[in-house]
């Protein structure tokens, strides 16, 4: 097929960022989209014009380092990551927006390439279980219960893209934020730490910029493993419950 | 052609000679301590942040040590490791099934058809408990029976249920456990994180792995960081066959770049080609998807006994099928280990009754699993794995039967280590993949979790003390190497006309070629002819748009190509010289009756670490010796 992309150009965080079009022709159905573009880079490479910069690794879905906005919509059309996209989500003679994530706190590194290290700080600010190595007791001595094992492992899912930031007006990363709560929330050997786990990530989202979230519900419509929203509900409740009541 | 010298043999002077199952507490003791008050003086630089550095950073921190990390991902979450499926084993025997650390030591050696330590694989059989333990301790949510105590599978190789995993997730949701450590690490300022940072040279001084010369990937600023020990974990080199299952990023810079001061390199022509992959589907493919192992437990393996049968699989009658692994292994059947199902595969595609377009496929069917048990255990079991194979296939594999082929996967080889860990540079430790420990010439599923976590959580932290409780403490004096990686930058820069992918595509054919699945001296001295032109046409030819003062792809991945198109050559020596098969080094002319690896164990019972020299190797033998497991034919059948 034959498409015109339209690509977001921009040297670095300090220069105004720009679309242009690009033509590029003969895209096989079975092309991912971000092969299509490795194509179009190859190209471009080849006539010493600067290719464009995008982020990708495991190209399977599981890393969490891809990441476009694709007409408009974190991902693209297709349930799932970018690098799970392909060309037979497309029509011949298609013009394609790419674009990268637009949120205030992933400030444009080049091209299609954001900073999102501020998830990584709400990780630091308790979105982990404080079991120094060796302190471990044996594994079963703590039944947990098949029902929650799975309930956290939905929740654990998160790749921590970022599409749910890049997807809410407000810029919020609760989802994200809740992901991480729910997972370790609904685990007993997550409970000693649960509040004040949960009270860390989000003043830590506070300070470094997110928005506030106001339920709108973009960021489940993008979330590539499917983060439910009611993670979102928990981590309110968690928050907002008194420190002392268990 | 290259050709090498035989130097002195080595050997590993760390593990004790006693009883096997104390060699481990033995050395613990053994090794020196560093006090807690003097721990937080020492620095020591990690790069990596997969399991294997990312255990090892938190564990290191949580010591009392300063760490100073690196990862050329955007965050320390992204290695590669997350994207492992199937499992990880470990010796509880939960099922009582006869499972002991015994049973594991020897399914492991055996599975790496006996060219491996035996004191480090018992060492790994006796932690792989402890790291379960410590795994649910952290939060990673393993697959519970309803009881909620924690569930099992089988793998392949082994007849023991002990392969515990979290859906078809399991390198994900352990990979963020150490992530999580190390993010409680780095909040109490005892790791400094440097993400999208990469390691571009190691600074040895007196003969001491002391620093670490890397470029922001960011800015392109090129600086040095120094350090009393550097610990390398880095994965591996599967990607210099261009298409893998490993991440577009996976490289082998930092090992080369250590290899070439003075690094041993072991067995690097053990490479492990996985059976269970998406096939090929055109050129433009950058990478091939990885189909987890564990879907042999219930899939079964077929191709039609007609040769080119060309219809759809569901008109294919029972009796014109043929299930050629349950056929050939009829003891463990779809469960062979990884070496021989690849092989097999290999050859009822040449045969021409391979499947699907190219012809390079097989089936790999659901239809009797899914009668047995029913739709919802199959869906519970692997309904991640049918998703992603139908986004990239676009066939559904609940009704008709999956198509697979082989692809790299794995490098048994890597840096050479002894029981501490330590390589052949004083100070450099090497962890996880980038080692070439435990796993011998074919590594069975659900080891590699094992394996990283186990030397990232527990023998590292343990046996690094011994070295710094005596190096001395770092001097900052001049060193070139930040020179000399800035001159190798400039070199790199240069508007020619190839790309840095069409080299690594034209290099990975030619291993995928000559030096894959089955191998020939007459392959391997062809890509041994080609690959000095091609590295020389490198040089010439190689463009590289933008500048080095700037986020640059095509910089970066210059960088990279130009080293496999080194460590590819020392692939092809040593897969010449190791003139035996073994494991997944299959050598044509030694093979059985049958067509299985056929080890010559009077002449190649033996590590072989290539030192680097500037016009030839020079190869070290490592005699291996076997108190506890004789070796024998492997057998599967």
């Amino acid at each position: 097929m034959n498409l015109t992309l339209r690509i977001w150009r921009q040297p670095n965080a300090e220069t105004a960022g720009k679309l242009v079009d690009y033509q590029i022709h003969d895209i096989g159905k079975d092309l991912s989209f971000l092969e299509m573009l490795d194509v179009l880079n190859e190209r471009l490479a080849s006539n010493n014009e600067e290719p464009i910069a995008f982020d990708s690794d495991c190209r399977e879905g599981i890393c969490g380092m891809c990441g476009l906005v694709i007409d408009g919509v974190p991902h693209g059309p297709s349930q799932g990551t970018t690098c799970q996209l392909h060309m037979r989500s497309f029509h011949d003679g298609q013009t394609i927006t790419v674009e990268p994530w637009r949120a205030a706190t992933f400030p444009v590194i080049r091209d299609l390439v954001v900073d999102r290290t501020p998830l990584d700080r709400i990780i630091q600010a308790g979105g982990y279980i404080s079991a120094p190595t060796g302190s471990a007791p044996e594994a079963n001595a703590l039944p947990v219960p098949k029902a929650d094992a799975e309930a956290a492992f939905d929740a654990a899912a998160c790749i921590g893209c970022g599409a749910c930031v890049a997807a809410c007006p407000n810029g919020s990363a609760m989802l994200f934020t809740a992901a991480k709560a729910a997972h370790l929330a609904h685990l007993p050997q997550g409970q000693p730490e649960r509040k004040t786990r949960a009270r860390g990530m989000v003043e830590a989202q506070d300070e470094l910029g997110f928005g506030g979230c106001s339920t709108v519900g973009a960021c489940t419509t993008v979330c590539p493993k499917d983060i439910p929203l009611a993670t979102i509900a928990q981590l309110n409740r968690d928050v907002l419950r008194p420190a002392r009541s268990r | 052609m290259i050709s090498y010298d035989v130097g002195v043999e080595i050997s590993d002077r760390k593990a004790p000679t006693g009883p096997i199952e104390h060699r481990w507490s033995e050395r613990r003791f053994e090794a020196k301590l560093v006090s807690p008050a003097n721990r937080r003086k020492r620095t020591i630089i990690v790069v990596g942040t997969g399991l294997a550095g990312g255990a090892a950073g938190a564990t290191l921190a949580e010591q009392g040590y300063r760490v100073i990390q690196f990862c050329i991902q955007d965050s320390p979450r992204r290695a590669h490791s997350i994207a492992a499926q199937g499992g990880i084993n470990a010796a509880k025997n939960y099922r009582n099934d006869g499972d002991s650390i015994q049973r594991l030591f020897y399914d492991t050696v055996k599975g790496g058809d006996f060219r491996s330590r035996e004191s480090n694989v018992y060492r790994l059989a006796e932690i792989s408990t402890q790291i379960i333990d410590q795994c649910v301790a952290q939060g990673v949510p393993f697959a519970r029976e309803y009881g909620g105590l924690l569930d099992t599978r089988s793998f392949g190789g082994v007849q023991v249920s002990r392969t515990f995993y979290a859906r078809g997730q399991t390198g994900q949701q352990l990979l963020l456990g150490a992530y999580q450590a190390l993010s409680r690490q780095i909040a109490a300022g005892r790791v400094e994180i440097h993400p999208r940072t990469e390691m571009l040279d190691l600074i040895v001084i007196d003969g001491h792995a002391k620093g670490v010369v890397v470029r922001d990937l960011v800015n392109g600023r090129i600086s040095s960081y120094t350090a009393d020990a550097v610990v390398l974990a880095t994965g591996g080199y599967g990607n210099a066959y261009y298409l893998s299952t490993n991440a577009k990023g996976s490289n082998a810079t930092a090992i080369w770049r250590a290899h070439r001061r003075g690094a041993y390199f072991a067995n690097p022509a053990f490479t492990q080609i996985h059976p269970t992959c998406i096939p090929r589907s055109g050129e433009h493919q950058a990478k091939l998807t990885l189909m987890s192992e564990s879907l042999r437990n219930d899939g079964r393996v077929w191709v039609p006994k007609k040769h080119g049968d060309p219809r759809p699989p569901r008109e294919i009658p029972e009796e014109e099928r043929d299930y050629f692994l349950e056929r050939m292994y009829p003891r463990f059947g779809n469960l062979v280990p990884r070496d021989i199902a690849s092989r097999a595969t290999k050859n009822v595609c040449d045969e021409g009754r391979g499947v699907g377009p190219t012809g390079y496929g097989v089936y790999l069917d659901f239809a009797e699993a899914i009668d047995r048990l029913g739709m919802p255990i199959i869906k519970e079991r692997y309904g991640n794995l049918f998703q992603m194979y139908e986004r990239i296939a676009a066939e559904d594999p609940y009704t008709t039967p999956m198509r697979i082929y082989p692809a790299v996967h794995y490098t048994m080889g890597g840096l050479w280590v002894d029981y501490d860990l330590q390589s052949t540079i004083p100070g450099l430790f090497v962890i996880g993949e980038a080692n070439f420990s435990d796993h011998g010439a074919n590594r069975l599923g659900a080891s590699a979790l094992m394996q990283g976590l186990a030397d990232g959580y527990f023998i590292l932290p343990a046996t690094i003390n011994d070295y710094l409780a005596d190096a001395a403490p770092v001097s900052v004096g001049t060193d070139r190497t930040e020179a000399e990686v800035r001159q190798r930058i400039d070199r790199l820069l240069k508007k020619g006309d190839r790309t840095a992918d069409s080299f690594h595509r034209e290099l990975g054919d030619l291993l995928w070629e000559h030096c894959g699945m089955s191998r020939t001296e007459a392959s391997l001295r062809k890509a041994l002819d080609r690959i000095p032109e091609l590295r020389e046409e490198f040089w010439d030819r190689i463009t590289v748009t933008g500048s080095g003062q700037e986020l640059n792809g095509e910089l970066e991945r210059a960088g990279r190509v130009a080293d496999f198109l080194e460590l590819a050559e020392l692939m092809c020596l040593d897969a010449l010289h190791r003139e035996e098969s073994c494991g997944g080094h299959f050598r044509e002319e030694s093979q059985t009756a049958d067509g299985e690896a056929k080890r010559d164990d009077a002449n190649f019972s033996y590590v072989a670490a290539w030192e680097y020299g500037k016009e030839n190797p020079t190869l070290h033998k490592e005699e291996l010796t076997f108190e506890y497991v004789h070796p024998a034919q492997r057998s599967y059948s």
